[in-house]
Parts: structure tokens; C-alpha cells; sequence
């Protein structure tokens, strides 16, 4: 149950990196526009963190010291932050990162089937990646689609209503390079490191694909056009003495 | 019999919802023109009056949180809305922004007016990456179309409004740390006061609101505080989303007046899976005291909740049957309130970190009778104990599942292991010929 938790990298295998002249370069005009949203620098650094992360993978030694040059503040001070938060991995990882959730109501309805089996099925443990560098496993926590359980998510899109066959299904298809589409969400995955632009602030265009609502999200509305059932018509409100504990008819 | 009002949800099954147009085709923005027509402080006496309390969980009156900013202060003000949805369970702010981001922004372009703040902040959880998606787009064309940035519809009134997200962290729900988040600090709690109205964002003047609050604004405006104050109870007034999961035959958001029962709620989903039977739910998220069948007529709104012994929370309506083993659900749930604690206060750090130890062992059938009253002792040492209420929300769990279900914690360790089949509170456990769940859809 209580089962290592941290982000799987262990310290020993983090690689040093050095930024380049010409990455510096690029990465500062990103940084600039990141930095001019918001009234005061130091509001840049978890996006600025996405930022390195989209660059490398994941936020390397290099990648903090750019922060903290961008920021004019101590690398002490950048990694204080990065280490505090999950989403940003210590050390090289896979193009996709699946996580399963396992907390309560997703493992209780399969979530921990689903990944003991794709543990068993990748022979990877939690925050491991396969050998190709295709996928990174991990358990995730409550991703909020608990009406959608149980959930895997890949670079932080939904695949909702899970099962261990259809979840090794999608592992097996992303490491064949298969086109692979999140139920709710973009019409095709995108990278990690893509994922993580978007993160930092930088759009890719893609919003306007995949469904609006789908399934669950839809049940309380499809019933109540199905019985006729709608909100108070405000030209029309029950007098004062008929409101109380029955709300809206 | 209490009936659905979908709301915020009524144009989800249009296939452009998420869009300006599509939005705007069903009424969309149309409050904003009227607030911009009105007095500040009369949008702040009108949700005042609407009776709207939080949507994220504590139930707090917005209008009240809104009319605490000081009137002296000479800093700028900020709107901070709460898009951090994490707390297990809860699952109705991420479906609404997907689905409509407009509605959310429509609250924040009124909100941000009613409070005289010209910069808004989403603080959107970052795990959700079509979501960010969406409200980028939604905020880029509604700068197009002169609904943000300067001079709104020729108002005079600017505003500009950031979507900025998270790097993982649950604790960044909790105001003060999506503060401290926001600011580009680990995001720890403050100590309190000062309120962020008085010293949030840089110190300044600051509304922190959930999504569904502030989505709730537009349509106050619109229709009347006496039209959202005719849905609801005298106390709890309105609507909100109800999220049914878990072992129910139709789960989803389901958006009622509050004061709705399970029961009745379980009547419009179906009801339990077919064959089985209600064990335990949580009324508002896993923070919230877990409630049993005798619960199931309690009026989900702040005050019968709060008599029943538990929390409204965020409607986050977690069903289990009676195939699923309470010590396991317990025991999950404390793992993550371990995982996320963040570390500032020893109750919370330490606490949940030893109760993931007893639980585990009594989970694995190790435990005796006096690890059931060491938690309890551990839970004392925790509740109120804290800088914010992470602590306190991991006590509901084990406090109340050992005030229902203490037999069951004894069960574990005088059977000496965990008496369920796991495997049959599967999503796949009653389908036919399936061992592992063959189908998807």
C-alpha cells in the first residue's frame, strides 16, 4: 500500500547537462515572454520549470541554473521548488509517461489491477522507464475524472474507463509508435517534452480538438432533458412561501 | 421530489460548447454586459444577497469574501480563481472547464469588475493538459472579441487575466499555498491572518474563489439573487454540481439544488451497480467524514451535513459497495494525505506519516486492538493541529470509518489478513467472461 511515492530517478543516475550558447539563447526569449505575464519575476518559475523540463525531459542542473539566471535568484532557491513538485522529474524519462491512479476510488474500481499488470507486463517498478525510452510508469494520484474511474493518464491526458487489457493495449501501441488518442483530449498524444511546452505557457494549437463532454459528464444532463427538467425560469419564480427545503420543481 | 437543474452544464452536449461562439449562441456573455451597466458594489451586495457560499469546500459566503477587501489599501487587487481540483473524489471543475471555459471567464470578467481588480490569475492544477489547453484558447479569443484586456465592450473597465499552472502538488488547493504557488514558492500554507483579502497575492489585496463560484457569478447576474435563492435551502442556497463515482450503475455530474439526497441522486444514476448494496460514501471528497446507507436522506446542503456529522465539501459523491474493504479505502486515502502533506506542520508530517504504518499492518492482518486506538490517539494529535486543513481532512476518514466499521479493523487482524476479494469491486469484477477485463468502452 504505501509504496515509494517519490519520482522514481533516483539521484546517482541524474546526468549533468550544460545548456548551450544557442539553447540559452532560445530558451531566454521564451523566458522573457513568460516572465512579462505576471506582475512580479519570481511568478515565472514553476512555468519556467515547464520550460526546461520541455527542453531536456526533465529539469536538470543546467536547466535550474537557467531559472535562477532568469530569475536573478539562487539555485538553492530553484531547487527548493522544483523538488517540491511532483510533475517535474529529476532525471531522464520516457516520451510518455503513464500513470495510473491508485488512489482510493481508482483502485478500489481496478486501478491497482491495472498497474500491477502493466508493472508485470513492462517489467518496470513505479517511476521506471522501458528500455526503448518509449514509456515511464508510475501511480498517480486523484487526477479529478473520478466519474470516468478507473483512469490512466499519458502526459496528462485522460484515458478514462481503463482495464489492464486495454491499458497494456496502449502501452503495447505507444511503443510501436502507434497513433495513440486519450478519450477526452487532444485527438493524438503528444509528446512529454511537448506536453511540458504547453505546460509552460506556449500554445500548440490543438484545443479545439477532441469531444467537449463525453459519457459521464453528460449523465445528469441527459436526464434531465429526457424528464423535462430544467432550472427555475427567472420571469417566472415560485412565490417566496413555496421556496425552501424542495428547491427548484 | 427534488428535480435537476442543469445550469452550468446546459450546454455541454453541444459540440462547441468550449467555444466563444458556441457559448455565446446560448446566452454567453450577456451577464457581462449587464454587470459593466451596474455599480461594483451592487454585483457585491447582489451575490451577497444570492447567498452563494464556496463551491471548492469550505462553503464560505463569496459575496462576504468579496466585501472584505479593505478600502484603504493602495496596492493593486487580485482575483485568484482556485482551479487546483484534487481533493479525491472531486470531479466537477475540470469537466466545466473543459466543456465551457467561457462561463468560468464570463464569472472572473464580472467578478474582477464587482471587486475593482484589473488582474485575474486560473490557477489550474497541471495535470490536466487539454483543459489548459482549452482556457488558453478560451482567454486568447476572448481577448479578441474585446471581453478582456483593455476597455471591455467600451466600458473603461481592463482586465487581464493569466492561466498559470501547477507542477503537482494537492496542498496548492489550499488558498494560502496556491499563493505562496503562485508567487513561484513551494506552496506551503499561511499562517492566517492575515486573510488574503487583507495580504494575499504580493501582499496585496486578494479574492481567492473556486471555479464553480465564480462560473456560478454570470448567472446571478443575469437572472436574480431571487432566482438562484429559489433552488436550494434558506441557508445553502443554489446549485451546484453533485459527482457520483464509484459503485453506481451511471456515474457523472448530476447539477441540483442543494439540499438533494443521495437517495435521490441514486435513483437518477440508476443505484448501485445491479446486485449489490451501499457500504459507505463520502459526502464531499475524502476530507469529509464517510456517511453510510443510514445517511441516505440527509439534505446534501452545509447545515444537515454538518448535523449529520460530516462535511458538504465539494459534492464529491464517492460510492462503495459491499465488496470493498473500508481498512483498504482508509489506508489509501492516508497514503495520499502522507504523500501531500508539505512537510510545515510536525501533526500533519508525522501523523499521517504513522498512520500509513498502522494502517498498512492492519490492512495486512498485523494489527491489534490497540492500533485502532492508536490511531484515534494519532487522529487527536492531528485535528486542528495544523496550519490549514490537510491534517484535519485526513482524520475524517479513519475517524469515522473506525465509528462505523470498527469490527471490520478487528475482523483484519482475528482473520489475520484482509477478509475481500478485491478483485470482485472491479469495474470489469461482474461483467461476463472477463478475468481481467477484456472490453474498454
Amino acid at each position: 500500500m504505501s509504496e515509494n511515492h517519490d519520482n522514481g530517478t533516483a539521484e546517482t543516475e541524474r546526468t549533468t547537462s550544460v545548456f548551450t550558447d544557442e539553447v540559452v539563447a532560445r530558451l531566454a526569449q521564451d523566458a522573457k515572454e513568460i516572465i512579462g505575464r505576471y506582475p512580479k519575476p519570481r511568478s515565472a518559475l514553476l512555468p519556467l520549470l515547464h520550460l526546461v523540463q520541455a527542453e531536456e525531459g526533465y529539469v536538470s542542473a543546467a536547466g535550474m541554473e537557467f531559472c535562477a539566471d532568469q530569475l536573478d535568484i539562487t539555485l538553492a532557491e530553484v531547487k527548493a521548488v522544483a523538488t517540491f513538485y511532483t510533475m517535474y522529474r529529476r532525471g531522464p524519462g520516457g516520451d510518455y509517461q503513464v500513470g495510473v491512479c491508485t488512489n482510493t476510488l481508482c483502485a478500489v474500481m481496478g486501478g491497482d489491477e491495472i498497474f500491477a499488470s502493466l508493472k508485470e507486463h513492462l517489467d518496470l517498478a513505479n517511476g521506471e522507464t522501458t528500455q526503448d525510452g518509449k514509456v515511464t510508469l508510475e501511480h498517480v494520484e486523484c487526477n479529478a475524472a473520478c466519474d470516468f474511474a478507473p483512469v490512466v493518464m499519458v502526459n496528462w491526458e485522460f484515458f478514462d474507463n481503463q482495464t489492464p487489457a486495454s491499458a497494456k493495449q496502449m502501452v503495447d501501441d505507444l511503443r510501436l509508435g502507434k497513433d495513440v488518442a486519450p478519450t477526452r483530449g487532444a485527438s493524438s498524444l503528444c509528446t512529454w517534452k511537448q506536453a511540458s511546452r504547453v505546460l509552460a505557457g506556449f500554445d500548440d494549437g490543438r484545443a479545439g480538438e477532441g469531444v467537449q463532454a463525453t459519457g459521464p459528464s453528460l449523465a445528469g444532463l441527459k436526464l434531465a432533458r429526457e424528464r423535462g427538467w430544467r432550472a427555475p425560469d427567472p420571469a417566472n419564480l415560485p412565490s417566496s412561501d413555496e421556496q425552501g427545503e424542495e428547491g427548484a420543481k | 421530489m427534488t428535480t435537476l437543474t442543469p445550469i452550468l452544464s446546459k450546454n455541454w452536449d453541444r459540440p462547441d460548447s468550449f467555444t466563444i461562439d458556441g457559448y455565446q449562441a446560448t446566452g454567453g456573455y450577456d451577464a457581462l454586459r449587464k454587470a459593466l451597466t451596474m455599480e461594483p458594489d451592487g454585483i457585491v451586495d447582489m451575490v451577497k444577497e444570492a447567498g452563494l457560499r464556496g463551491r471548492g469546500g469550505a462553503g464560505f459566503p463569496t459575496g462576504m469574501k468579496w466585501g472584505f477587501l479593505p478600502k484603504d489599501n493602495p496596492n493593486p487587487r487580485y482575483l485568484v480563481v482556485n482551479a487546483d481540483e484534487s481533493e479525491p473524489g472531486t470531479c466537477k471543475d475540470i469537466p466545466l472547464m473543459l466543456a465551457n471555459p467561457h462561463v468560468l471567464l464570463e464569472g472572473v470578467s464580472i467578478a474582477s469588475y464587482a471587486i475593482k481588480s484589473n488582474q485575474a490569475f486560473i490557477y489550474v492544477r497541471g495535470e490536466v493538459l487539454h483543459v489548459i489547453r482549452r482556457l488558453r484558447q478560451a482567454v486568447a479569443d476572448a481577448y479578441e472579441a474585446g471581453l478582456l484586456g483593455k476597455d471591455i465592450l467600451g466600458s473603461g473597465f481592463d482586465l487581464d487575466v493569466v492561466v498559470h499552472a501547477g507542477a503537482g502538488a494537492y496542498i496548492c488547493g489550499e488558498e494560502t499555498a496556491l499563493l505562496d504557488s503562485l508567487e513561484g514558492y513551494r506552496g506551503q500554507p499561511r499562517l492566517k491572518p492575515p486573510f488574503p483579502a487583507v495580504a494575499g497575492l504580493y501582499a496585496s489585496p486578494t479574492v481567492v474563489n473556486n471555479v464553480e463560484s465564480i462560473a456560478s457569478v454570470p448567472g446571478i447576474v443575469a437572472n436574480g439573487a431571487e432566482w438562484f435563492t429559489a433552488m436550494g435551502t434558506e441557508k445553502s442556497a443554489g446549485f451546484g454540481f453533485f459527482s457520483l463515482s464509484g459503485h453506481v450503475t451511471n456515474p457523472g455530474q448530476y447539477e441540483a439544488p442543494l439540499g438533494i439526497t443521495l437517495r435521490e441522486l441514486l435513483d437518477m444514476a440508476g443505484g448501485i451497480r445491479a446486485g449489490h448494496e451501499l457500504k459507505f460514501w463520502t459526502p464531499g471528497g475524502s476530507s469529509t467524514p464517510i456517511f453510510t446507507a443510514e445517511h441516505l436522506d440527509t439534505p446534501l446542503d452545509f447545515e444537515s451535513v454538518g448535523a449529520a456529522g460530516s462535511m458538504l465539501g465539494t459534492r464529491a459523491l464517492q460510492i462503495f459497495d459491499e465488496t470493498t474493504c473500508v481498512v483498504r479505502a482508509v489506508g489509501r486515502w492516508i497514503a495520499f494525505y502522507a504523500h501531500e502533506s508539505c512537510g510545515k506542520c510536525t501533526p500533519c508530517r508525522e501523523g499521517n506519516y504513522w498512520m500509513v504504518q498502522v494502517l498498512d499492518r492492519l490492512e495486512r492482518g498485523e494489527g491489534t486492538e490497540a492500533d485502532i486506538d492508536k490511531l484515534l490517539d494519532i487522529c487527536d494529535n492531528l485535528l486542528g493541529r495544523s496550519f490549514c486543513a490537510l491534517g484535519d481532512g485526513a482524520t475524517s476518514p479513519v475517524m469515522s470509518s473506525i465509528k462505523y466499521f470498527r469490527q471490520e479493523y478487528v475482523d483484519h487482524f482475528e482473520k489475520g489478513g484482509c477478509p475481500f476479494d478485491h478483485s470482485r469491486s472491479t469495474l470489469w469484477a461482474d461483467r461476463p467472461n472477463t478475468t481481467e477485463g477484456g472490453g474498454n468502452k
